[in-house]
């Protein structure tokens, strides 16, 4: 398994505040990697700054080139993608076109592929292509972001939160969509506060705590480790129970 | 009121119309793209009309200058926001646009200038220099703000209203000016004359509603447009360019002012600061039509058209009083069918 | 009256200036023309800034104060000192007539507004016959006092001055008081402020009159001072200027629009001399520059330069912590407390041909938590707005305490006792926790607009403060109550969202998944919190994800799915009802 993305000691810094501290991590080829954390440990920002919405001290480095001189945009069109926290859909565009501009930068029959892609694997996409996309649950919205984020073909999908507000039945079909991914070639970074759903599909988990990385290993050996379980896993399968 | 009067400011209407229409569908372009209300579109006016008539009548205009001057300082900001990421056809393709296009347009001009050349080519002059300013002043002022509110945008533009209603008195004078017609060909149907202008005037707004109509409705570009309007940073996650959308939007609107300008100072004479005025009756039609619809503000500008003729007919001292208070009806019609959602500010 | 020092000294050295040997005249032209426009700005600092209404047509009102006197005493002869209140009174009035049109405009099309009746405006005064058109008015008397005539720039200094520094001081009297929290709660949307009893369009109505009378008051000292008035000076152009003049000093602060007016006035002078020196051209070279940097001020410094200014001095004004042994009476309530306090039945709310919440039934009885659960969309907000009377019924009944509550708008339905929190914190963040939560004591003060500026409001307001204080302690952020609201994590500012509705004094508490981004102790907190207001006889409805939290917290729970009533009862019933699992919970138990 070859490294797809390799970031070494970053920094992120929101104003003087520094939410991102010395973190280095990697994704391989074929891997589901997870961050988990609390609230405000930084994931989010770290995710951001990886896709370059925010400045970044540090590497990151994308298939072995350095990301520094790209922007977003370029960093989208060398198969990097971020599915973001608030999701960031076209509200007032029908979910086909949302579909069709998530491949703004493919052929046209590049796109045709991708449609049938994502409508198989989101079937209730295809049911609402005509709605607008603001006028979607929150379930659909995050399938529309993700069928979205797909139709360029990513190497590799930066998930946010994709659990965030929504249902429990409607997380566990969005983190079976993950792992189907992996076997189809896209690697997955994921940011999740759902730890336990999340370690469950991931290969690899980093735990982050205030900005830095606190822990890192085999997602099944994080899942058993004692402070993991107290800090991060009390609550969340209380639904579950 | 006899017939003939009555068709008259109907015709007369229509034709002003026309033109509020034309920068009002601008108007709406570079709003739902940029969410600039864009108070400047009447100094495009202004200098594409002045600029045209210049051209026209042999003088080499300040605007061309201009051009080159505000082409420099983009390709300086360009340079700055660069500067740690140096690639060269990144620097390439901000020089040809900020540096070389107003340059080569500049040394175009100066030479047609003293040949005197047909209105077409003064025509064509006159647009690629206004475009070029256009696009340079997005790049100056409006991308360095892309992340502010529309009130921070508004201001912004006013500033620059401010700043290119200066300059056009600098380039121009106090002195109003005219410029030959497009067309000279006339007919005419009963008691009414239909001069080859007006009818460019009609041509070209319908041409355009049209064109505008397709392309943001029917072409991935157009709605790679439409989504940089909904959700920037959606945009720039899908690999659309934002500030490249800020860009064209401004290009067209500048071109679109211009050529509203050069349509009309064949038929009325036209100063430094008239611009500001028409610019101000298309917003009217663009507010009517809330800044998004583009065939609903083709009717509005027609409706502001046609009452500003009347109004000057009939209470010809109180027209702007008229025109302008027509806008407040409509705004508060406007807000109440907005829907009551909370607006986050920040 | 410590925080008073700055202003006395700078009052004396105002004073002062005048008599400073050597002074030349021309400076104090333009010290007269700094008041005139610190007048105006001062009143867009608090529209603008503060109550984030942008207006371009400020110098319309400048007109009507000025064409008022400049008529009346010219014309008619009356004395300059009785149509003082007449100036204020037709700018007032004006106000009222565009603010009823204009504050309803929403969004960007309210300052679109104002520049289209600023310009309307000005064209009505160039072309009325009796405002003299665009010739205007002259031979204006000048203010005398006794047998001093105010006839140079040097004696009406004084007049245009102790305006100035008057207004500045109610105007900061205004801002640090009830109504002005409420003003302050304008720019962040209207929505919770109304969910506290404050009616917004009267409260943007109000600093908008209070501009307009700053304005006409400009414009009376402005026509006495120049003793002539035309249209030129309140056209479309001025209306910048002002807006200039408030963004230049600092939008948000009441010396932000005299430490602008000062820097534009100056800067204006220096412009008109020196630049048709440097460049040779024919006139308005100013505005140009002027466009430029304005521009170049907004990339720079968008919050202008004032708070640039402060944010440099070495001291800073201390926080001042409210006595909480001041006690505010309870809200007043019906006599009694029936069983069911609050009974939702057969709601239906439709936006087009979507049904967000389809006939749902349900109760809130005395001293109980009830949760309401289900998949995002399922209708759980909409419920609330329905209840809290944000968005009214398509059709059905709900009532509180037996009385229905009907179409009944927000202001009415926080007087029953029905405060709220909500799924997007709607907080100001620029004020502090103190002053946010206060908002919520609204209705349980009285203070009005006239008695704050006059600070009679002082009992009244240090017993809404201290209540203030004692919901933060309550809720356990008392270290943070000085702290701007915006400056919390996500989590606190929920928290914060709660004392401010525990301030209501009210007896069903609705919140809107108080728990999302909450550590796991912190989660703790707030469950023994609800459990001790449910004790102290409140009851609560919540809206929550946190299965875990929902469950042993609630007295009951309520599922919704598809906007539609699935299933209702205890956490344990729930936990095994087959349609909840299917439709929510899922099967990974």
């Amino acid at each position: 398994m070859s490294t797809l993305l390799e970031v070494t000691d970053a920094h992120v810094s929101y104003g003087k505040v520094e939410a991102v501290r010395s973190v280095s991590l990697t994704v391989a080829e074929n891997e589901i990697v997870t961050i988990i954390g609390a609230n405000g440990a930084g994931k989010t920002t770290l995710l951001s700054a990886i896709m370059g919405v925010f400045p970044l001290k540090g590497r990151v480095a994308f298939l072995g080139e350095d990301l520094a001189r790209y922007e977003i945009e370029d960093r989208v069109a060398r198969g990097l993608c971020l599915v973001p926290e608030h999701r960031e859909l076209f509200a007032t565009m029908n979910v086909e076109d949302n579909l069709q501009l998530g491949a703004f930068r493919m052929s046209k029959a590049h796109a045709a592929r991708g449609f049938e892609h994502v409508y198989t694997l989101f079937p209730k996409l295809k049911e609402r292509r005509k709605q607008l996309a603001g006028t979607l649950s929150g379930g659909e919205q995050q399938m529309l972001a993700m069928g979205r984020a797909l139709m360029g073909s990513p190497k590799m999908l930066m998930l946010d939160e994709p659990s965030l507000g929504l249902a429990p039945i409607i997380v566990a079909g969005i983190f079976e969509i993950v792992a189907k991914l992996r076997e189809e070639g896209v690697s997955v970074l994921l940011v999740e506060q759902n730890a336990k759903a999340a370690l469950q599909v991931a290969d690899r988990a980093y735990v982050m705590e205030l900005g830095e990385f606190v822990l890192s290993g085999k997602a099944s050996e994080i899942a058993t480790d004692q402070r993991v379980a107290a800090s991060y896993l009390g609550f969340a399968d209380a639904a579950a129970s | 009121m006899n017939t003939t009067i009555l068709l008259f400011l109907l015709q007369d209407g229509i034709t002003n119309g026309a033109i509020y229409a034309l920068l009002g569908l601008a108007l709406v372009l570079v709003f739902a793209v940029t969410r600039v209300i864009l108070i400047p579109q009447g100094e495009f006016v202004t200098y594409g009309a002045l600029t045209y008539a210049s051209l026209a009548a042999g003088r080499m205009p300040g605007t061309a200058k201009l051009a080159v001057v505000i082409g420099l300082v983009a390709f300086a900001f360009d340079l700055y926001a660069m500067r740690k990421t140096l690639h060269a056809p990144k620097i390439a393709r901000a020089f040809a646009l900020h540096v070389a296009f107003p340059v080569v347009v500049l040394l175009a001009s100066m030479w047609a200038a003293d040949q005197r050349m047909p209105a077409g080519v003064s025509l064509v002059l006159s647009l690629l220099i206004v475009a070029s300013i256009g696009l340079s002043l997005y790049r100056i002022v409006f991308q360095p703000l892309a992340h502010t509110s529309v009130l921070v945008l508004l201001i912004a533009s006013v500033g620059v209203h401010l700043a290119l209603q200066g300059l056009g008195l600098l380039f121009f004078g106090a002195e109003g000016q005219r410029g030959p017609t497009l067309l000279t060909a006339s007919a005419t149907l009963g008691s009414l004359r239909f001069t080859g202008q007006g009818m460019a005037v009609y041509g070209i707004t319908v041409a355009f509603i049209i064109g505008l109509w397709l392309f943001f409705g029917l072409t991935l570009y157009g709605k790679a447009l439409r989504a940089t309007a909904v959700n920037r940073l959606g945009a720039r996650l899908v690999g659309i360019r934002t500030t490249l959308s800020g860009q064209i939007a401004f290009l067209l609107a500048s071109t679109i002012g211009a050529l509203s300008g050069i349509l009309i100072v064949p038929i009325t004479t036209l100063y430094y600061d008239t611009g500001f005025l028409i610019g101000l009756k298309g917003f009217i039609a663009a507010i009517i039509g809330g800044l998004i619809s583009y065939p609903l503000t083709a009717v509005a500008a027609i409706v502001v058209g046609i009452v500003e003729a009347f109004s000057s007919f009939y209470a010809s001292n109180f027209k702007e009083v008229i025109v302008f208070t027509l806008l407040i009806p409509v705004l508060l019609l406007r807000s109440l069918a907005a829907p009551a959602v909370e607006e986050e500010k920040d | 009256m410590r925080e008073r020092w700055p202003l006395v000294i700078f009052a004396v050295i105002v004073a002062a200036v005048p008599f400073i040997p050597g002074m030349p005249p021309f400076w104090i032209v333009l010290l007269d023309n700094i008041g005139l426009s610190a007048l105006v700005a001062m009143g867009l600092v608090l529209l603008t800034g503060v109550g984030g209404l942008t207006s371009f047509g400020q110098a319309a009102f400048v007109g009507f104060g000025a064409y008022t006197t400049a008529v009346l005493s010219a014309q008619y002869g009356v004395s300059p000192w009785l149509t003082l209140p007449l100036s204020l009174l037709v700018s007032g009035l004006a106000a009222v007539l565009l603010g009823l049109v204009t504050v309803r405009l929403s969004g960007h099309y309210l300052p679109l507004g104002t520049l289209a009746w600023g310009l309307g405006l000005y064209y009505l005064f160039s072309k009325l016959a009796f405002l003299g058109r665009n010739d205007g008015v002259s031979g204006i008397p000048p203010l005398s006092i006794g047998s001093l005539k105010m006839l140079d720039p040097g004696t009406i200094y004084f007049a245009i001055w102790a305006a100035v520094l008057i207004s500045a001081l109610l105007t900061m009297n205004l801002l640090d008081s009830r109504t002005g929290r409420a003003i302050r709660a304008l720019r962040r949307g209207h929505i919770a402020a109304e969910a506290f009893g404050v009616y917004s369009p009267r409260a943007k109505l109000l600093v908008f009159i209070y501009a307009a009378v700053l304005a006409g008051l400009s414009g009376w000292l402005y026509a006495h001072f120049t003793r002539a008035v035309n249209p030129t000076p309140f056209g479309a152009q001025a209306g910048i200027e002002y807006l200039f003049v408030a963004v230049v000093g600092g939008a948000g602060y009441v010396w932000g629009g005299v430490l602008g007016a000062a820097i534009v006035v100056v800067l204006k002078e220096v412009l008109q001399s020196y630049l048709p020196l440097l460049l040779h051209g024919e006139g308005q070279l100013e505005t140009i520059v002027f466009g430029i940097l304005l521009v170049t001020l907004l990339q720079l410094a968008p919050t202008g330069l004032w708070p640039w200014l402060t944010a440099r001095l070495p001291f800073k004004p201390a926080a001042k912590t409210p006595d909480t042994s001041i006690k505010l009476p309870a809200r007043e309530r019906s006599a009694g407390t029936p069983n069911v306090l609050l009974q939702v039945d057969n709601a239906r709310k439709q936006f087009g041909g979507v049904v967000a919440v389809n006939n749902v039934s349900f109760d809130v009885q005395a001293r109980e938590i009830v949760a309401l659960i289900g998949p995002n969309g399922a209708g759980k907000s909409t419920t609330f707005n329905l209840i809290t009377g944000v968005l009214p019924p398509t059709s059905g009944n709900i009532s509180v305490l037996g009385k229905a509550v009907g179409n009944a708008p927000p202001q009415d339905v926080v007087k029953l006792g029905i405060s709220r929190t909500f799924q997007h914190v709607k907080l100001v963040p620029d004020m502090t926790v103190l002053e946010n939560v206060a908002i919520g004591a609204h209705l349980r003060g009285h203070s009005g607009a006239l008695s704050s500026m006059f600070r009679l409001d002082r009992a009244d307001e240090a017993k809404l403060l201290a209540e203030a204080a004692r919901q933060i302690e309550r809720v356990g952020l008392g270290d943070q109550m000085h702290q701007l609201a915006g400056s919390l994590s996500l989590g606190q500012q929920r928290i914060v969202e709660i004392a401010r509705a525990l301030c209501v004094d009210p007896m069903l508490l609705l919140l809107d998944e108080p728990a999302a981004g909450l550590r796991h102790m912190e989660k703790q907190r707030l469950g023994a919190l609800l459990r001790d207001l449910r004790a102290g006889g409140m009851s609560v409805l919540l809206v929550e994800h946190d299965m875990g939290f929902v469950m042993d917290l609630a007295d009951r729970i309520v599922v919704l799915d598809f906007g539609t009533k699935i299933a209702e009862g205890t956490p344990a019933a729930i936990k095994t009802n087959p349609e909840v699992i299917k439709a929510y919970l899922g099967a990974t138990a």
